[in-house]
C-alpha cells in the first residue's frame, strides 16, 4: 500500500512540476513584456514614429528604420513567394520518387537549419559584392528571401498535402491537365494553409537582424529609402544600435521600438493562427 | 499546344526547386573560397590550436578556440536550461493536461520562438543580468550565463513542441497497456512513452543545439565581445556569431585578412550546424519508417 501512495505522490509532484514548467516560459515572457512596456510606452507618440534618427535620444525616431523594414518585407515577399510556392508544387505534385527528389528534400531540410548569419555571409559575397548591389534594399531582400525560402516551401507542401486526394481525382476525371488541376483546384483549396506559412515566414523575416548587419545595412541612415538600390536600416538594427549606446535615453527608445516590433510580430502571428484555424476546419 | 504549355510549366517549377540546391552550393562555395584564401595566409594548425583570437589588434592571433569555447559555453547553458524544462512541458502536455489546455497553450509557447532575437538580447542585458548580479557579486555586465539562460527560454518551444509531437505519435495501445498494468501517469511517461518516442525527442534536442550554436543577436548583445578561452559563466566572452557581427559593424576593408576571418569563422559554424542537422535528419527518417 505504501508503495502505491508513494507513486501517486510522485505522480502529483510531476504534474505540479509540469504546470510550473509550462507557465515558466510564459510568465517570463509576460514579465519581460511588462518591463518593456514600463520602459517604453511613454516614449511612443506620433513624433517617435515619424522622426528621423538623431544623436539626441529625445529627438530620435524610427521613421527610416520602419520604412526600411516595410520596403525589405515587401520585396522579400515578391522574391520568395513565387519561387517558394513553385518549388513546393513541384516537390509535392510533379516530382517522382527518385534520387533528385531525395536530394532536394534533404537539401531543403538542411537549409532550414543553416544559421541566419550564414545567409548574411552568402548575401555579402554574392549580392553585395559579385552582383554589385551594394548594401541596398535589394541585396537585403534577396538575402532574407533565401533565408525564408525553406520555410515557405515546407509550409506550402504541408498545405498541399492536406488537400484530399479525391479533389485531384475528380479534376483529372473531368479531363483537366496537371497544371489545370494545380491552378484551379489545389491552389485555391490550400490557399489558407499557404497563407499561414507565408505570414509566419515573413514574421520571422521582419525580426531578422544578423544577416542584414552582415551585408552592411546601416544603423544610421538619414533618409527613408526611395528606390530598391538605396541604403537602408530596419527596425531590429535600429533597436540593436540603441541598446549598444550608453546614454539612458536610448534605452527608452530601444524599449519603445521593441514595443512596435513586437506588435508587428504578434499581429502577424495572430493572423497566421487565425487563418490556420479557419482553414483546418474546412477539411474536417 | 497544351502539352508544350504543360511541359514549360513543369520545367519552370523544377527550376524553382533547383534554386534551393543553388543556394546550398552558393553557401558552400562562398565559405570555402574565402576560407581557402584565409588559410593561405594563416596556417590551419595555428587556427585550430592557438589559444588567442586577436585579428583586430596589432599583435594578431588567429586561434578559433576562444570563439568556439564562447559558442559552446553559451549553448551549453541554454541547453542545460531548455532540455529539462522543454521535456517536462512536452510530457505534461501530452500525458497530463486536458486537451483544451493543450490546444490553447501550444500556440502561446510557440510565441516564445517568434519573438525577434534582438528583443531577447535586450531582455538579457537589461533585466536578467542586473537580476543575476544582485546575488552573484562580481558578475560582469556582459556574461555568458545571462545570454545562455535567455537563449534557453527562446529554444524551449523547439524542444517542447517537437517532443510533444513525438510523444503524441506513439500508438495509444502502448499507453493503454501501461495503464492496464496499473502504472501511474508518471511511470507510463518515463518508462513507456519517453523511450518509445526517444528518437523524436533526440531530434528535437539536436535541432535545439543547432539553433543555439547559430544564434547571434542574444549573444552579441549580452555575452560581450571579448574572445577568451574560459568556462567561467560570469565573465564576458565572444561567440563565433558575435565576432562576425562585430567585424560587420566596423570598417573592414574588403580583401583584407580581417574580412576573410569572418568567412573562416563562418565555415566553422556551418560545419557544426551541418553535422547536427544531418544527424537529426537521419534519425527523423528512421523514426518515420518505424511507425508507418
Amino acid at each position: 500500500m505504501n508503495n502505491i501512495r508513494k507513486n501517486r505522490l510522485k505522480d502529483q509532484a510531476f504534474k505540479i512540476w509540469g504546470i510550473f514548467c509550462t507557465l515558466l516560459g510564459l510568465v517570463l515572457l509576460a514579465v519581460f513584456i511588462g518591463n518593456i512596456l514600463v520602459d517604453g510606452i511613454m516614449r511612443i507618440d506620433w513624433e517617435f514614429v515619424m522622426n528621423l534618427p538623431s544623436r539626441k535620444p529625445e529627438k530620435a525616431g524610427i521613421y527610416t528604420a520602419l520604412m526600411g523594414s516595410i520596403w525589405v518585407l515587401l520585396l522579400t515577399t515578391i522574391i520568395a513567394l513565387p519561387v517558394g510556392i513553385a518549388a513546393a508544387i513541384y516537390l509535392e505534385e510533379y516530382s517522382k520518387k527518385n534520387k533528385l527528389a531525395t536530394i532536394l528534400e534533404v537539401n531543403i531540410s538542411n537549409l532550414a537549419g543553416v544559421p541566419s548569419i550564414i545567409y548574411g555571409l552568402l548575401g555579402l559575397e554574392v549580392f553585395v559584392r559579385i552582383m554589385e548591389m551594394g548594401a541596398s534594399v535589394l541585396a537585403g531582400s534577396f538575402t532574407l528571401a533565401l533565408l525564408i525560402l525553406p520555410i515557405v516551401i515546407v509550409s506550402t507542401r504541408e498545405a498541399l498535402k492536406a488537400v484530399p486526394k479525391s479533389i485531384r481525382d475528380a479534376s483529372f476525371a473531368m479531363g483537366a491537365s496537371k497544371w489545370q488541376t494545380v491552378y484551379h483546384q489545389l491552389l485555391p483549396a490550400s490557399f489558407g494553409g499557404i497563407l499561414t506559412g507565408i505570414i509566419l515566414a515573413l514574421s520571422r523575416a521582419v525580426g531578422e537582424t544578423a544577416p542584414l548587419i552582415v551585408i552592411g545595412a546601416l544603423a544610421y541612415v538619414p533618409f527613408a529609402p526611395s528606390s530598391v538600390m538605396d541604403e537602408f536600416s530596419v527596425l531590429p538594427i535600429q533597436i540593436f544600435n540603441w541598446i549598444t549606446r550608453p546614454q539612458h535615453g536610448f534605452v527608452e527608445n530601444a524599449a519603445a521600438a521593441i514595443i512596435i516590433l513586437l506588435l508587428i510580430t504578434f499581429v502577424m502571428n495572430g493572423i497566421a493562427v487565425y487563418f490556420r484555424n479557419k482553414w483546418q476546419k474546412k477539411f474536417k | 499546344m497544351r502539352k508544350i504549355k504543360e511541359l514549360v510549366i513543369e520545367r519552370g517549377l523544377l527550376l524553382s526547386a533547383l534554386i534551393t540546391i543553388a543556394v546550398t552550393v552558393g553557401i558552400v562555395l562562398v565559405l570555402s573560397i574565402e576560407a581557402v584564401n584565409f588559410f593561405s595566409e594563416v596556417s590551419i594548425i595555428d587556427f585550430l590550436t592557438d589559444p588567442e583570437w586577436t585579428p583586430l589588434f596589432t599583435d594578431k592571433h588567429f586561434g578559433i578556440l576562444p570563439l568556439l569555447s564562447g559558442t559552446l559555453l553559451t549553448s551549453f547553458i541554454a541547453i542545460a536550461f531548455a532540455v529539462p524544462v522543454g521535456l517536462s512541458i512536452s510530457i505534461y502536455l501530452s500525458e497530463y493536461a486536458p486537451k483544451s489546455f493543450r490546444r490553447t497553450i501550444k500556440p502561446l509557447l510557440e510565441l516564445l520562438a517568434a519573438v525577434p532575437t534582438v528583443v531577447y538580447g535586450f531582455f538579457a542585458l537589461m533585466v536578467v543580468t542586473p537580476f543575476l548580479q544582485s546575488f552573484i557579486p562580481g558578475m560582469s555586465s556582459f556574461n555568458s550565463l545571462s545570454a545562455g539562460l535567455v537563449m534557453g527560454i527562446m529554444i524551449i518551444p523547439y524542444i517542447s513542441s517537437l517532443s510533444e509531437d513525438a510523444l503524441h505519435a506513439v500508438p495509444n495501445s502502448l499507453r493503454e497497456a501501461a495503464y492496464g498494468m496499473g502504472s501511474t501517469r508518471l511511470q507510463n511517461s518515463f518508462k513507456v512513452m519517453v523511450p518509445a518516442a526517444s528518437s523524436g525527442i533526440i531530434v528535437s534536442i539536436i535541432l535545439a543545439i543547432s539553433r543555439a550554436i547559430g544564434e547571434t543577436m542574444i549573444v552579441a548583445i549580452a555575452a560581450g565581445q571579448q574572445p577568451r578561452l574560459t568556462f567561467d559563466p560570469t565573465v564576458p566572452v565572444e561567440t563565433i556569431t558575435a565576432y562576425i557581427v562585430q567585424v560587420s559593424l566596423g570598417d573592414v576593408q574588403h580583401d583584407s585578412l580581417e574580412y576573410k576571418t569572418i568567412f573562416a569563422a563562418g565555415i566553422t559554424l556551418f560545419i557544426f550546424t551541418f553535422l547536427l542537422n544531418t544527424i537529426s535528419y537521419r534519425i527523423r527518417k528512421k523514426f518515420q519508417e518505424k511507425y508507418e
